[in-house]
């Protein structure tokens, strides 16, 4: 593990705060509330909030930094690692539900459903979920990317295909047919593994379990950037006829790493909806997708340290106008997509590292 | 609503009222008296021959009775044996004395009786009444009668019917009598009759028409002429198909319309010039926001407002085009990925800015009278006008672009441009003012979709969003650089939507559609007509 941040400052930065954030925040949410050091218990769900954000920039990062794929989809993959965890939680509701049915969440009651659709079978059981969660957006990504990158369709128009996918994901669950709770999505849930996701012990345990899912997230990530076949994928974003003359396989490459992101963004999914308490269709909308290639982009594409920085800094800002000046926000994220593209192609840390140079 | 409903009923009633009274002569008034007097004293097996007397008489005076007391609104005054008119028989209440047209107040509710009729007596009168409708002096009026009469056997009735037909020079109206006689003459025992009768109704597109045979075949399986009848319905189920067909079909081309409408000003900014222009959807929101401020400006003049707004939205989007081009996509050439982030915060601003400007509410667009209507070419197909307007403006606009672009020497600079920007200015071409007016003219031409769009769906902030990534799909199907291929594109994929609806849905049939076009990019990376030549090589 040392040996994958040896080059790497901005990690070894990251990791050390992640790291201590993971001892200080229980000990700072234990001292009395009238510490000034003392955190409150919503802080800490929303700093896991944007820790799992920050994982879905990583695994943008990772593809579109390294691999130069510009994905406008990615969103999908965090949603439907979300509704996998989302259908778990709704399960284990059991029959404290408006309607009290034991077998059968709120909403199918709604719909006069009579039994379980045949995809939901098994997800009251934690292990079963947790597979589905990297299960299902791996397998999309497959599929997706297998037929994709065969097919050699590059550049603009997988953008713009990576965003048709995430708009059809969304249509889709937004029908009550589906099964996945209409436009309404899965909420109201109670409890995980037994652990009541209103308790502040629940909320720090999510809160390291996001922790530690970026910190892990990050070093597999940087694993692959750092290793023969990390130096491939760079090899195919800069010149990709080159690669594939060397003899490269350029598709089995996007492909895998296109996958490995796709399931980083469920895991993160899965780790998001327990904090925010509600998974619904809005989350595949376009927009969403687009937002996690700004974050990577303010942060410095390519760095990995920069994405989490990145998706960090703007959620940041993004709770605090959408509260303080909800009608500034959408000015200031769009300049910022402006400045940032026109001025710092490199983002926040190319700019600090500039001045390292200097 | 209720109280405009009584109000509106109170003034039709007043209506007939005066009509009935104009009626009355001086010879008439006489009359007049006579049948009333009759009615009121009569029981039920009487009225039937006052009636009949009374229409014979006087035909329009006594369907006015014969309405009023379908209505029951015909009353009697019990001490002056006078007929009234009574909307409402309550204390306070206006009744209107028919044969002086005096109105007087109700003062004891008891006073008035209401002249009763039964179910035998309101067949009848209708009888009466559709048969007086048979003479009417407009055709529509006539065909209407007829219509109502369609499933009547009574023989006296059909010969009056076979009568007027005879003398009927108005085809429409011919044809409903037409109608009339062969359901009529289905039943009859005549079996040539029957036949003769069933062919007429194979060629009707009436519903009635099929619901006639359909019923014939019902009850008379055995008969010999069941093959040729259910031949008959065979032939009008396959006209009803085609028809639907067609409708289908139409429904398909006007969405594919919208679609070629809202793709073409695409098709030039980032077809032809290679710019991906996420903000395209805003600047059709800005057309229908010009097209909304424009209604505001001249209130009295909705009718013009349209005409007004095409140019005022193409100078609107045109130039907020020309200043993004100027202001932040020149210098992102050669960069699509970063073109592409950059237009997409402009979209943000350019939404909030909406937002801020005009609230963040949807804003209805006034639908001038000449949009609306129906066009009807049979019983089993109409046709809306407003859809028509948007599939004429679409291929005009359609047309008015290719001409620019082939036709001018702008065109001819933009494609010189875009195919080698160096040789082109080494040949005095101007590249960055050609930049700068294709741009302002794609986005033009999404300002004017965006006037055509404010007519079908809401005007709000999100509505650019909704078009983004169907603009995209067309363009990006159709070929990129093609204009031909994005309004093949545009209509192929509007008629495949509408024909995946009646069993998918309208959701799911758009999914599908986005997989298809998703798989479809996978087989041909450029589109369905790719273009050729060195151009294609980058």
């Amino acid at each position: 593990m040392i040996r994958l941040l040896d080059q790497d400052r901005g990690g070894k930065w990251l990791i050390g705060s992640l790291l201590l954030a993971i001892v200080l925040v229980p000990i700072l949410n234990s001292l009395p509330e009238s510490s000034s050091l003392h955190i409150p218990t919503y802080s800490i769900s929303l700093l896991g909030k944007y820790l799992t954000l920050a994982l879905l920039a990583v695994a943008v990062d990772l593809v579109w930094g390294y691999l130069g794929i510009l994905t406008l989809g990615h969103a999908a993959f965090f949603a439907l690692g979300g509704y996998a965890m989302g259908m778990y939680l709704m399960r284990q509701i059991g029959d404290r539900g408006v309607y009290g049915n034991p077998d059968l969440p709120d909403f199918m009651v709604f719909l006069n459903w009579q039994e379980l659709p045949w995809f939901w079978h098994g997800f009251d059981q934690f292990w079963l979920a947790v597979i589905m969660v990297m299960l299902v957006p791996g397998i999309l990504a497959f599929v997706f990317g297998f037929l994709a990158f065969r097919s050699r369709v590059s550049g603009v128009y997988l953008s713009i295909i990576t965003q048709a996918m995430t708009f059809a994901l969304m249509l889709a669950f937004y029908r009550n047919e589906m099964g996945f709770g209409g436009n309404n999505g899965l909420t109201d849930f109670k409890d995980i593994l037994g652990f009541s996701l209103q308790s502040d012990q629940t909320k720090i345990g999510l809160f390291i379990a996001s922790a530690i899912a970026l910190i892990l997230g990050y070093l597999l990530c940087r694993a692959i950037t750092t290793s023969r076949a990390g130096r491939a994928v760079v090899a195919v974003r800069d010149g990709e006829s080159r690669a594939r003359f060397m003899g490269y396989r350029v598709e089995n490459i996007k492909l895998w790493v296109f996958t490995f992101s796709a399931v980083l963004a469920g895991v993160a999914g899965a780790l998001y909806v327990p904090q925010v308490g509600i998974i619904n269709p809005n989350e595949f909308s376009p927009i969403n997708s687009i937002e996690v290639v700004v974050w990577v982009a303010v942060g410095g594409r390519a760095t990995l340290y920069g994405a989490v920085l990145g998706a960090i800094l703007i959620n940041y800002a993004k709770s605090y106008f959408t509260v303080e000046l909800p009608d500034i926000w959408l000015f200031a994220l769009g300049g910022l997509f402006v400045l940032v593209t026109l001025l710092l192609p490199r983002g926040v840390t190319g700019l600090l590292k500039r001045k390292e140079v200097e | 609503m209720l109280y405009l409903r009584l109000k509106k009923g109170l003034y039709l009633g007043m209506g007939c009222l005066l009509m009935l009274l104009a009626s009355l002569t001086q010879a008439g008034e006489a009359e007049f008296i006579a049948h009333e007097q009759a009615l009121i004293k009569a029981k039920f097996e009487q009225k039937e021959q006052i009636m009949a007397a009374w229409y014979a008489a006087d035909t329009q005076q006594a369907v006015e009775l014969m309405e009023m007391m379908l209505a029951s609104q015909l009353y009697y005054h019990k001490k002056e044996k006078r007929l009234y008119k009574v909307i409402d028989a309550s204390k306070g209440a206006v009744a209107d004395r028919l044969s002086d047209g005096e109105s007087v107040t109700i003062t004891k509710k008891r006073d008035f009786k209401r002249v009763s009729i039964n179910n035998y007596l309101r067949t009848l009168f209708r009888q009466y009444i559709a048969k007086a409708g048979l003479t009417a002096a407009e055709p529509e009026q006539r065909i209407a009668a007829a219509e109502a009469m369609v499933g009547n056997t009574d023989p006296d009735l059909m010969a009056t019917v076979a009568g007027l037909r005879a003398q009927e020079t108005n085809a429409d109206v011919q044809s409903a009598f037409d109608l009339v006689l062969a359901v009529a003459n289905l039943q009859s025992a005549d079996a040539s009759q029957q036949q003769a009768a069933i062919e007429t109704l194979g060629d009707s597109l009436q519903p009635a028409a099929l619901n006639a045979l359909k019923q014939f075949l019902a009850s008379n399986p055995e008969s010999d002429l069941a093959p040729i009848a259910s031949k008959a319905v065979d032939s009008i189920n396959g006209k009803i198909d085609f028809y639907n067909g067609v409708e289908t079909l139409y429904f398909g081309l006007s969405l594919g319309s919208v679609l070629v409408l809202a793709g073409i000003g695409l098709a030039i900014t980032f077809g032809v010039m290679g710019v991906i222009n996420m903000a395209h959807g805003e600047l059709i929101m800005i057309g229908a926001y010009t097209t909304y401020v424009i209604q505001l400006l001249m209130p009295n003049h909705i009718g013009w407002s349209l005409l007004v707004a095409v140019p005022a939205a193409f100078v609107v989007s045109g130039l907020v085009g020309i200043l993004l081009e100027r202001g932040v996509i020149r210098f992102l050439y050669g960069r699509p990925l970063e073109t592409l982030l950059a237009t997409f915060g402009i979209s943000l601003i350019l939404q909030q800015a909406v937002r801020s400007i005009f609230s963040p509410l949807n804003r209805s667009v006034e639908t001038p009278s000449w949009m609306s209507g129906l066009i009807e070419i049979n019983p089993l197909l109409s046709l809306t006008q407003s859809r028509m307007y948007i599939i004429a403006f679409c291929l005009l606009i359609f047309f008015l672009l290719l001409a620019i672009m082939k036709r001018t020497r702008l065109g001819l600079q933009v494609r010189a441009v875009s195919q080698n920007r160096n040789m082109a200015r080494a040949m005095g071409v101007r590249s960055e003012w050609v930049d700068a007016l294709t741009f302002g003219l794609g986005s033009g031409v999404a300002g004017i979709a965006g006037v055509a769009l404010s007519q079908l769906t809401n005007v709000g902030p999100n509505m650019g969003q909704a078009y983004i990534i169907d603009s995209f799909m067309v363009v990006v199907f159709g070929g990129v650089g093609n204009l031909w291929g994005t309004l093949v594109a545009g209509l192929s994929l509007g008629v495949a939507n509408k024909l995946l609806e009646p069993w998918a849905g309208a959701v799911l049939a758009k999914i599908l559609v986005l997989i298809f076009i998703i798989l479809f990019i996978q087989k041909r990376p450029r589109g369905l007509f790719p273009q050729r030549g060195r151009a294609a090589e980058d």
